[in-house]
């Protein structure tokens, strides 16, 4: 009801633009951006660069001093400023729930403990207030996860600028998402937490998932189906590899035995968290095991850890060479996603290497990297155009945001908001 | 000799019938009156008269249950029983001062209700509102003798307790009893002899307090109320608590503390109301040693040291912090500092899961540096002194009660093993004064047979085997009593073939008879042939051992200040420093200065410019770097003890953060990284009028009072919204007023209400009770106390401002302020400043309509800004929220930079100390690598007062300092499991951060 009323002051008010923002029409025109410095996802970068893009797929990637006719194409004069690839946020509860605190805007936590059929695609939200505040940082494209259970559900990676769940669909039930159990539980709930516990039940609950898998397994070799497991029917992709295992763990040894599990079952799981991730790095490497980092900026665990550590934890992945993309938990918290990369280039981790992290490492984590996560020719045009530095809160301001080259409204909300009150108190002052 | 063994057999009588000589008076006498005057002599005895007074070949007399005489010279009459202890120890008996020992199980009086709050106290009658205050608990009362407990208590040397019911914060008062199992008449040596406190609630079901601050404000309330009670309240009212309270304050006060902070808390309350509390301490003492001597107080001290980690497993080591592991290095050795520092301390069992463990933990105690006069003294004279009660106990002088142990040696020895424990005259025998001493190898002769007899072990448990050659025994099964023994053994073990012998025992030669396997009697002989020779193995591997133990035990831990990683083992000194050809952001009318020099001294910034020069300075070049002052965080919740809500009452102004600042939180030290110098400490927004805060300074390594911004204005927090109203809470959080914003307002105009009525009652002279929340509340009218209030929507905010305008003062600061856009005019026609985050929204209703352009409007709209934490990990990077507000609202970096420096410290009234860089005002600076709006910016080096609490060089060190200890403590508890000692398996660690919303009940 009060959504109702808030939108009819808005209508009244004739702040239209404060009503979410039009999904872009599809590009019917070539487009050639200039002069900006690419950051291309892939680990280059080009100054002064000339990118064309063409039906919603880039064509042309160089410098400008190469130069070419480009007759009847739009043109976006770019000079000193830069270009990324569209962000990709993995593991994010973006138009599942839009206020954290408000249960009836909460669908991202389906009940039981093992639903793997459970769905995030037809809960996203594509009106979501918060979507556009996230996009005009540069996120362009996120998986939307489910959370709650021991496996957890399975998530969709969506564009952010959609009429409805089909549109916005890129990659449909991309993961599973399994959170492996910890070998120490917290007792009590939010307000009065409790202390933390040896989790007694931990052998009970690998072994649980364990026989899931088994029987699922089992299950999908069938030659005929009797009786329809839609438990397991969610479970085939897992087994033949169309679709990712994304197992959330942070311990040394929790994320050594969930690696070692999916072996077991021949599947290389991805993981979710990670934040002892670097104790393990050459077991990561040489298992090819891949790297969702929860935030970075985030405080260490352990009051010995070093104050900086979770800042370091990238560069430590990339010397090794575990692959490893960015992540962020919640929903509109990702319009931070970007910083968490650039927190980890203050303390070392090469910048290019962390524009691929929240790019084309990601999209290769998400196995969506044929189309998306960086500017290569034939690619997805999706890409946003900024002043400054995109990890940089002091210079960073996204001007301009193509999804498969349509222009999207990088306005949302709060700027809208800003220019409402902005406007009241110089009417105020005249 | 003889006459010794004569006396065991007699002793153990006494041990089963105990004496009638001391039975009560007024009881009838089922048969005749047997009375014993206890006349006893102990002769030829080492003696401790007490703890320092040790007197050989001495003769101890007691009759009555009292001491008679003690010395070397003393006549022993002829009526006296004597016992020869050639070769004994007589100590007086311990003292424990901390026991439940004899006292019912604590019980809840009532059932917590469902819907919460539960407001008053479920016990009927004319008590106190608070269920954890119970003065009027009186220990003697309730005492009943526990035989089993007892005997536990005698077997450790101990011959009385003083005993109190460990429930509550105010926990009535505690008894001095005798351990045995007389009638209780005769063990109550002292009835009413300390009144206990703790920080804890207990079996109390109330809500309040939920919090320590809450817990201290009620113990000062409480004193404030029994004053009143004494002086005008009685004729109000009959509160049988409060007349309590008041009749046990001219006793001993003893406040449990448990660990050294809450030791520095309690002295501070004593200190207020003219106290002197005996600390029941936590066994950490060590870790402050020198700040806990100045207050001056006595300890009570447990020796409950934790064992060892299982640190085995690599991973496993990771989850056991330094500070834990130095503890278990250090533990031992903290009897010994407070011995070192002259603090008067007594041991007690208390903590111990065993208390079988003590005397080891004493052994262990002196193993590490503490000398056995100190130990003796803690176990006897010290605790008789704290209690007033050494004219009765804690040493051995004529009419003092017969209260003495015999040991077998020296108690702190090796040999040195409690035999008798006398408790009043009375003896329990725990061991034979002597045992035959029967050790040797015997010519045993069975019928027609000879084995080879081997003796060996401790004279108390000896082992007795057949020696068939060099490497083969049989085990024999024997029994000795006085004179008789018993063997049996199967010599060949396949068949069924044990010969059972019995016998008696005379010097050396044995006798008696016995059956074979067949039940053919024999006689037996078995006489003494010589010593049993020792194995050459076992005398290599003794050697060995000893060798080990002794390289194991050279290293010791070095106290960090506080006791964590990254604390000082040498704090840092404040000395002058020069930085130069920096980028310096002045936040003075100067700008941002380049290539600009900053010159620190006595601990304030001594000039800022260029070209500048100091002699003795240590030039720091800040070429391609910024200098800035710290930064100032208007709302932190980090480095807070138990509990940052006290939100159980709908006001909670008498409470105050100020009481519970915890020194040692390492995020004090992260914040310094993070380039953060000045924090406000908070309490939470679970109630519309919150808590006192606390200003502190970034200064690692002081204890909490140090760390206090000196001289800062008093601050309170108060809060609106969801929050207030519990709309969060859940459905059993529905009865506390208020539940609706409509209620909030006149949750506020009601107290201010009452405290203008409250200030006419105090100036009218008339007698009036002194109350804490209200003379918070008044200092609030009377512009003497200012307003931080969480606030989120524009209504409420206008509504507090109005409120705040009705009773002729002003809000002082907003905090969180996410629609101050929306009104930033009335704000600053009002006064109000805001100190909000830069981006957060979407996490409740509330602020749903939340921009991170809302800084910006408030700034431009001339409206004091800035931006805050309230959270312990975005605090180390304030730098980059204040960039967001050039991000999002274009405000110029230098502004923005003031969001989070000089804005602050004018919204706590602390811009004339800290805020800028300008001459005179404190040296609390930070080198960046960068501009430190920027993501990339590190804080290479920040300064409090002019001592540099951080550098990141210094931090590499510490890194590396801390790896290496580490690895030595695994070792050294690798090396403590392979010896055998027992492990403990490592725990992950809580470790709450807190936040506003935060109501956990920290109290129980």
């Amino acid at each position: 009801m009060r959504f109702i009323i808030l939108s009819l002051v808005f209508l009244v008010t004739g702040q239209f633009a404060l009503a979410q923002q039009t999904p872009a029409p599809p590009q019917t025109k070539g487009i050639v951006v200039s002069g900006a410095t690419a950051h291309l996802g892939n680990g280059e970068v080009i100054e002064n660069s000339i990118i064309a893009f063409e039906n919603g797929k880039f064509t042309v990637i160089n410098t400008q001093a190469v130069g070419q006719g480009f007759d009847g194409f739009e043109t976006i004069d770019a000079t000193g400023k830069h270009i990324y690839p569209g962000f990709i946020a993995p593991n994010t509860q973006l138009g599942l729930k839009e206020i954290d605190a408000v249960r009836s805007t909460r669908d991202d936590r389906e009940v039981g403990y093992l639903k793997p059929h459970v769905r995030s695609i037809i809960a996203y939200n594509t009106d979501s207030r918060v979507t556009p505040t996230v996009r005009s940082n540069g996120v362009l494209l996120a998986q939307i996860s489910p959370t709650g259970g021991r496996i957890k559900g399975s998530s969709s990676i969506v564009e952010l600028d959609a009429w409805n769940w089909e549109d916005a669909a890129y990659s449909t039930d991309d993961a599973i998402h399994l959170s492996w159990p910890s070998m120490f539980r917290r007792t009590g709930w939010w307000a009065e937490p409790g202390g933390i516990k040896k989790n007694d039940k931990y052998k009970d609950q690998v072994r649980d998932i364990n026989n899931f898998f088994k029987e699922a397994l089992a299950y999908t070799k069938k030659t005929k189906v009797e009786s329809k497991n839609l438990k397991f029917e969610a479970m085939r992709g897992v087994f033949n590899g169309s679709k990712n295992l994304i197992i959330a763990t942070n311990a040394a040894k929790t994320i050594t035995e969930a690696i070692l599990f999916a072996k077991e079952f021949d599947i290389t799981p991805v993981i979710l968290g990670g934040k002892e991730a670097w104790k393990i790095a050459d077991f990561l490497k040489t298992n090819n095991i891949s790297i969702i980092l929860s935030n970075t900026q985030s405080l260490p665990s352990n009051d010995d850890d070093h104050i900086d550590q979770p800042f370091k934890s990238a560069l430590a992945l990339q010397k090794v060479g575990v692959p490893f993309c960015f992540s962020m938990g919640g929903a509109w918290e990702q319009r931070n996603l970007p910083f968490q990369a650039g927190q980890a280039v203050a303390f070392g981790l090469d910048y290019e290497a962390a524009i691929s992290g929240l790019t084309l490492n990601t999209a290769k984590i998400l196995k969506i990297d044929k189309t998306v996560g960086s500017i290569e020719s034939g690619k997805d045009a999706t890409f946003f155009i900024a002043e400054g530095d995109a990890l940089d809160m002091r210079t960073c301001k996204v001007t301009k945001a193509f999804i498969r080259g349509k222009e999207i409204d990088v306005d949302n909300k709060q700027k809208a908001l800003y220019r409402k009150f902005k406007a009241k108190y110089e009417n105020d002052k005249k | 000799m003889k006459r010794i063994t004569r006396i065991t057999l007699v002793l153990i009588g006494f041990c089963l019938l105990s004496f009638q000589s001391f039975a009560q008076e007024t009881f009838p006498i089922n048969g005749v009156k047997d009375s014993r005057d206890g006349h006893y002599a102990f002769t030829n005895a080492t003696i401790f008269k007490s703890y320092n007074q040790k007197v050989e070949k001495a003769t101890l007399l007691i009759k009555d249950g009292k001491v008679e005489a003690v010395g070397a010279g003393v006549t022993i009459p002829k009526d006296a029983v004597v016992i020869d202890l050639d070769g004994k120890f007589i100590y007086p008996s311990f003292i424990d001062l901390y026991s439940n020992y004899g006292l019912p199980e604590p019980k809840a009086v009532g059932e917590k209700p469902k819907q919460q709050p539960q407001s008053l106290s479920n016990k009927k009658g004319a008590y106190s509102w608070n269920e954890a205050l119970h003065p009027e608990f009186r220990a003697f009362e309730h005492f009943e003798a526990d035989k089993k407990k007892a005997k536990e208590y005698i077997s450790l040397g101990f011959g009385s307790l003083l005993v109190h019911q460990m429930d509550g914060i105010s926990r009535g008062t505690s008894t001095l009893v005798l351990l045995g199992d007389e009638k209780e008449h005769k063990l109550i040596l002292k009835d009413n002899v300390a009144h206990h406190m703790a920080f804890r609630k207990g079996k109390s079901t109330q809500n309040y307090p939920s919090s320590l601050m809450g817990c201290i404000a009620l113990i000062r309330q409480t004193y404030l109320d029994a004053q009143w009670y004494i002086e005008y309240g009685y004729k109000e009212e009959k509160n049988i608590s409060l007349q309590a309270w008041n009749d046990v304050q001219n006793l001993i006060q003893i406040f449990e503390t448990d660990d050294r902070l809450n030791a520095f808390r309690a002295t501070k309350i004593g200190k207020e109301f003219g106290v002197n509390y005996i600390l029941k301490g936590g066994g950490d003492e060590y870790k402050r040693i020198d700040d806990l001597k100045a207050t001056g107080s006595a300890f009570i001290i447990p020796v409950n040291f934790p064992a060892a980690y299982d640190v085995t497993d690599p991973h496993d080591a990771e989850l056991v912090s330094l500070a834990d592991m130095k503890h278990w290095d250090l533990a031992p050795s903290n009897a010994s500092a407070l011995a070192k520092a002259n603090i008067d301390f007594a041991f007690t069992t208390h903590g111990l899961k065993k208390k079988g463990a003590f005397l080891e933990n004493i052994k262990k105690a002196i193993k590490n540096g503490l000398s056995e006069e100190d130990a003796l003294k803690a176990l006897t004279h010290t605790p008789a002194q704290l209690i007033k009660a050494g004219d009765k106990i804690g040493s051995l002088e004529k009419d003092k009660v017969a209260n003495f142990i015999i040991c077998s040696g020296n108690i702190f020895g090796k040999e040195g093993k409690i035999l008798h424990n006398w408790i009043r005259g009375n003896p329990t025998i725990l061991k034979d004064l002597d045992y035959p001493k029967l050790n040797g190898a015997y010519q045993l002769k069975v019928g027609r047979d000879n084995y080879l007899l081997h003796v060996k072990g401790k004279a108390t448990k000896p082992e007795f085997v057949i020696q068939e050659n060099d490497s083969t025994s049989i085990k024999v099964k024997h029994s000795v009593s006085n004179k008789l023994i018993s063997l049996s053994f199967n010599p060949n073990k396949e068949a069924n073939n044990v010969i059972s012998l019995s016998g008696s025992i005379a010097d050396k030669k044995w006798s008696g008879a016995g059956t074979l396997g067949d039940g053919q009697w024999v006689s037996w002989t078995a006489n003494y042939i010589g010593e049993v020779p020792k194995k050459e193995s076992e005398k290599k591997n003794l050697n060995e051992k000893k060798g080990n133990k002794e390289e194991t035990e050279k290293l010791v831990s070095q106290v960090l200040y506080p006791f964590v990683s990254y604390g000082w083992a040498e704090q840092p000194k404040q000395e002058t420093y020069l930085i130069t050809n920096a980028t310096v952001w002045t936040n003075e009318s100067d700008g941002i200065l380049e290539d600009a020099d900053v010159l620190i001294k006595n601990g304030k910034i001594a000039q800022v410019g260029k070209g500048l020069s100091a002699g003795g300075a240590t030039t720091i070049d800040g070429k391609g770097k910024h200098v800035t002052c710290g930064i100032i965080d208007e709302h932190s919740h980090i480095a807070i003890s138990r509990g940052v809500n006290e939100g159980t009452q709908a006001s909670s102004a008498e409470v105050s953060i100020a009481d519970v600042v915890n020194s040692e939180d390492v995020n004090i030290y992260r914040q310094l990284a993070g380039g953060v110098t000045t924090s406000q400490l908070l309490h939470g927004s679970a109630n519309p009028i919150g808590g006192q805060s606390a200003i502190i300074k970034m200064r690692w390594g002081y204890t909490p009072e140090q760390m206090k911004f000196e001289n800062a204005d008093p601050f309170i927090k108060f809060a609106l919204g969801e929050n207030v109203k519990q709309s969060n809470w859940g459905d059993d959080f529905r009865t506390r007023f208020p539940q609706t914003r409509m209620g909030v307002e006149q949750v506020f105009e009601d107290h201010f209400t009452q405290a203008a009525e409250y200030k006419a009652k105090k100036s009218s002279g008339k007698p009036y009770r002194k109350d804490l929340e209200m003379e918070t509340i008044l200092e609030i009218i009377e512009s003497k106390r200012f307003i931080t209030c969480h606030s989120y929507q524009q209504g409420e905010i206008n509504m507090l401002m109005k409120v705040a305008e009705r009773h002729n003062f002003r809000i002082n600061t907003f905090t969180h302020i996410l629609e101050g856009y929306k009104i930033a005019d009335k704000m600053r026609t009002h006064g109000a400043g805001g100190s909000t985050f830069s981006d957060w929204w979407a996490y409740k209703y509330e602020v749903i309509d939340a921009i991170p352009h809302n800084g910006a409007i408030m700034h431009e709209q001339g409206v004091l800004t800035a931006f805050n934490s309230d959270d312990a990990e975005m605090a180390r990077r304030l730098n980059q929220e204040a960039a967001k507000a050039v991000m999002y609202g274009d405000v110029s970096e230098e502004d923005a930079w003031k969001f989070v420096t000089l804005n602050p410290a004018k919204l706590l009234h602390l811009d004339n100390r800290v805020g800028s860089l300008k001459a005179g005002k404190d040296a609390d600076v930070v080198i960046w690598s960068d501009n430190p709006l920027s993501i990339y910016a590190i804080a290479e080096m920040t300064f409090v007062d002019g001592i540099k609490f951080f550098d990141r060089k210094d931090d590499v060190e510490k890194q590396k300092q801390i790896k290496a200890e580490r690895a030595r403590l695994i070792q050294k508890m690798i090396a403590a499991k392979k010896n055998g000692d027992k492990t403990q398996t490592p725990m992950k660690k809580h470790k709450h951060h807190y936040h506003c919303d935060d109501i956990h009940d920290e109290m129980h």
